[in-house]
């Protein structure tokens, strides 16, 4: 049973990717396709009363990190056993993809955590983070930035949330050359996937005690695509009236966001794919970097949530790593999963331990080691 | 053979527009800790290519004051050239984006100061509004652009002498294809509810806004040029445009070139900006990262900008803001407009005029009595005015 959806799920959305206009005339102009919570986690506990969480531990550093947030769990008693995979690609009738095993263990299990992975350099190479996005349908990436009290940068007291779509928009992935020397690349924007994300932010301004809900657009250039990005925003917008929605040009957001993002602290971002993959790298920059920032890619049946850093080979396996953006995501996965007060507490420990400053890593100009950071946490807790 | 022929279309192109780049060079004293009024622009030299007119000695330049602030500002630098006597008739064109009622009022005024602009071949200009809602109307910034041709966007973004940020030896430019990209306008609706909206790229125009970027970092002194992309997901969109920068950075081999992914680019630019030069990209990157780097140095009332084209060369806020919320009320910065309008007097070749006018606006700013709402002061457009030109006075 489960076998047989892994092997009709891809069919399915590689025909949607081909062939948008098939699956959209059954859409109408006003239809709501999702009546009940987006993302919702279908997760059951196994017989030792525990999550199965499939972990991808990733290429480089991958390895170590992933150790150092299973030791900090272990130490936080959180009821979740790991289930390693591998997602070392295969070519399955010429086009890249992950092992079936892979795809049943986190079909599962609802759920993932996943390292950096090194995308091979080279021709015809699907980047393994799409090939997952796909596989899975993980429509929306969750991307949220706070400020780490140990760790000095232009900017103070960083807290944003950006949500961003994940399966359309600019990197649709649909684009040709026209004449020798004229290429067309066509951004995609369907009712269906922006109304699925919108709920998403929605609701998850909801569950994260936000008030505001705010999208990012260009629709005074792009007034079509951004447009009817922007006329759903309305729509789903009128479901949750105790959440004030309002629009901002792309334009503004950067500038304004640049100048001071303290007043983004209290809003929930949310915008379609090129945009937030700017932003939300962006925003990351205000706090210091990819190492500090967590990631999760949300879809109906799963959610991967990972670091979204390199593998840094020339580090790997000198124990040097920072584990500040898996072990984030980790907290945010056990949010997802209802696991709340494990994640609190965790978390407080980690911003404790930075803040404190004594056993910071290399990238953060500490000299622990990896092992010595995880330790701190640890005693923490 | 098809490639052929495109290429050797290329190199036609090459020789008209190119030549008054190539004439321009002026290897002036510029680095990178001279005052940003060193800033050399590709000097306008008198061809038969690109010629401004002038009558009695004095030229004629097509003012388009814009939407917002733009009135306030506008007459805040007619006032200031006028008080320096600067060689200029204002061609004055009211053209606004804001629906006024009057049906083709506004496309009439837009019309128009396409006129003005051919004429005159040089302007100085606003940003005019572009609204959201489906009147049918394309952005008239971007139908300007695309009707003169007017393919390269030069932004640049320095620190001011003597206004803090939080960012300190910012000193890029920001080169920006102006004509195609996600701006093409050319969007459908295949059936309710999907939307496609095409990005065009072309080797003719990647080639040109990259032969411009090159020129430009040559004739300023400066040593690396970044190219700005997406193409590991747009691979053959962004490909073409990386791929043609590569190629024409052979052309000048003592310029260093790298490229980099736009999502990385932002995060470098809000936690390392000083590592950037001269930065070329296709056009909706341009948009983001010249309002994350004016973000950097003060915001959009300060950061100067030019549009070059074949013919006609226009002047504006490097980046666009129309600021409607502070329009009327006496508090817009007037310092992007000015600096824009210096930069004209540069190409023109009238130095002097754009060195004490330059100079008294960095000198009224590095005083700090006088300073707009959006830099922390609370002087009126006016005031800020009236201290430039008391400081013209002084020098």
């Amino acid at each position: 049973m489960l076998s047989l959806r892994a092997a009709a799920a891809p069919a399915r959305r590689q025909c949607f990717a081909a062939v948008p206009r098939a699956t959209a005339t059954l859409s109408f102009q006003n239809r709501r396709f999702y009546s009940d919570k987006v993302a919702k986690f279908h997760g059951t506990k196994n017989a030792d009363g525990r999550y199965t969480v499939s972990i991808m531990e990733g290429d480089g550093i991958g390895p170590e990190i992933s150790q150092a947030v299973k030791d900090i769990f272990e130490a936080a008693k959180t009821p979740i056993a790991w289930e390693p995979v591998d997602v070392t690609p295969i070519f399955k009738n010429g086009k890249t993809a992950i092992p079936d095993a892979t795809i049943e263990s986190i079909e599962r299990n609802k759920v993932a955590l996943k390292g950096p992975l090194a995308t091979p350099i080279g021709k015809g190479h699907v980047s393994l983070n799409l090939t997952l996005r796909r596989t899975f349908n993980l429509f929306a990436n969750l991307r949220p930035c706070r400020s780490v009290a140990g760790f000095k940068t232009p900017y103070d007291n960083v807290d944003t949330v950006l949500i961003r779509e994940n399966t359309e928009g600019e990197y649709s992935g649909i684009e040709h050359v026209v004449v020798d020397g004229v290429v067309q690349s066509i951004k995609l924007i369907t009712r269906e996937a922006s109304e699925r994300v919108l709920r998403f932010a929605f609701q998850h301004a909801q569950e994260i005690g936000r008030k505001k809900v705010r999208v990012v657009h260009k629709a005074t250039i792009m007034k079509m695509s951004d447009g009817l990005f922007l006329r759903v925003a309305r729509d789903v917008a009128k479901d949750f009236p105790d959440i004030e929605f309002d629009a901002e040009l792309l334009d503004n957001t950067c500038l304004k966001m640049v100048t001071d993002p303290v007043p983004y602290n209290d809003k929930v971002l949310v915008m379609p794919n090129l945009y937030g993959d700017i932003l939300s790298d962006m925003c990351a920059g205000l706090i210091g970097g990819l190492g500090l920032t967590p990631s999760g890619n949300i879809g109906d049946e799963c959610s991967i949530f990972e670091a979204v850093h390199g593998s840094a080979p020339d580090i790997a396996g000198k124990g040097l790593a920072n584990p500040t953006a898996l072990l984030l995501s980790s907290m945010m996965m056990l949010r997802h999963m209802g696991l709340t007060e494990y994640a609190d507490r965790i978390e407080r420990a980690t911003f404790d331990t930075l803040a404190e400053g004594k056993a910071l890593t290399g990238d953060l100009g500490g000299k622990a080691k990896t092992s010595d950071y995880a330790n701190a946490i640890i005693s923490k807790l | 053979m098809l490639s052929r022929s495109s290429a050797r279309t290329a190199q036609g192109y090459q020789l008209t527009f190119f030549f008054f780049l190539l004439t321009a060079p002026c290897a002036s004293s510029f680095s990178p800790t001279s005052p940003p009024e060193c800033f050399a622009l590709l000097r306008y030299r008198r061809n038969r290519y690109f010629q401004a007119h002038q009558f009695g000695g004095k030229y004629t330049v097509t003012l388009i004051p814009g939407d917002g602030i733009g009135a306030e500002v506008a007459e805040s630098v007619k006032t200031i050239f006028k008080a320096d006597s600067v060689p200029i008739d204002w061609e004055q064109v009211d053209a606004s984006g804001v629906d006024s009622g009057a049906p083709g009022s506004a496309e009439a005024m837009f019309r128009e100061s396409i006129a003005s602009l051919k004429r005159n071949k040089l302007g100085l200009k606003g940003i005019l509004h572009t609204p959201i809602s489906r009147s049918g109307h394309q952005s008239f910034n971007v139908a300007l652009r695309q009707e003169l041709d007017i393919y390269a966007s030069v932004c640049l973004i320095k620190n001011i002498p003597g206004y803090e940020t939080r960012h300190k030896g910012v000193d890029l430019v920001i080169i920006r294809e102006n004509t195609e990209g996600e701006y093409s306008g050319l969007e459908h609706q295949s059936v309710p509810g999907v939307v496609e909206s095409l990005k065009i790229i072309t080797r003719l125009k990647s080639e040109r806004i990259a032969k411009f970027a090159f020129a430009f970092a040559l004739a300023n002194n400066r040593k690396k040029v970044t190219c700005i992309h997406k193409a590991n997901i747009m691979k053959l969109a962004d490909g073409l445009f990386r791929r043609t920068v590569q190629s024409v950075a052979a052309d000048y081999p003592t310029i260093e070139v790298n490229d980099m992914i736009v999502d990385n680019a932002s995060m470098q630019a809000v936690s390392k900006p000083q590592q950037f030069d001269v930065m070329v990209m296709p056009n909706l990157y341009g948009g983001i990262l010249s309002n994350i780097g004016a973000a950097l140095v003060g915001g959009p009332g300060i950061v100067p900008g030019c549009n070059m084209g074949r013919d006609v060369a226009v002047f504006e806020p490097g980046c666009r803001h129309v600021g409607l919320d502070i329009k009327g009320k006496d508090q817009a910065n007037p310092t992007a407009l000015l600096l824009s309008g210096t930069m004209l007097l540069r190409h023109l070749g009238l130095d002097d005029h754009a060195n004490r006018i330059s100079r008294a606006v960095y000198g009224v700013i590095a005083d700090g009595k006088y300073r707009t709402r959006d830099m922390g002061g609370d002087a009126t457009t006016h005031e800020f005015t009236r201290a430039i030109l008391d400081k013209m006075d002084t020098l």
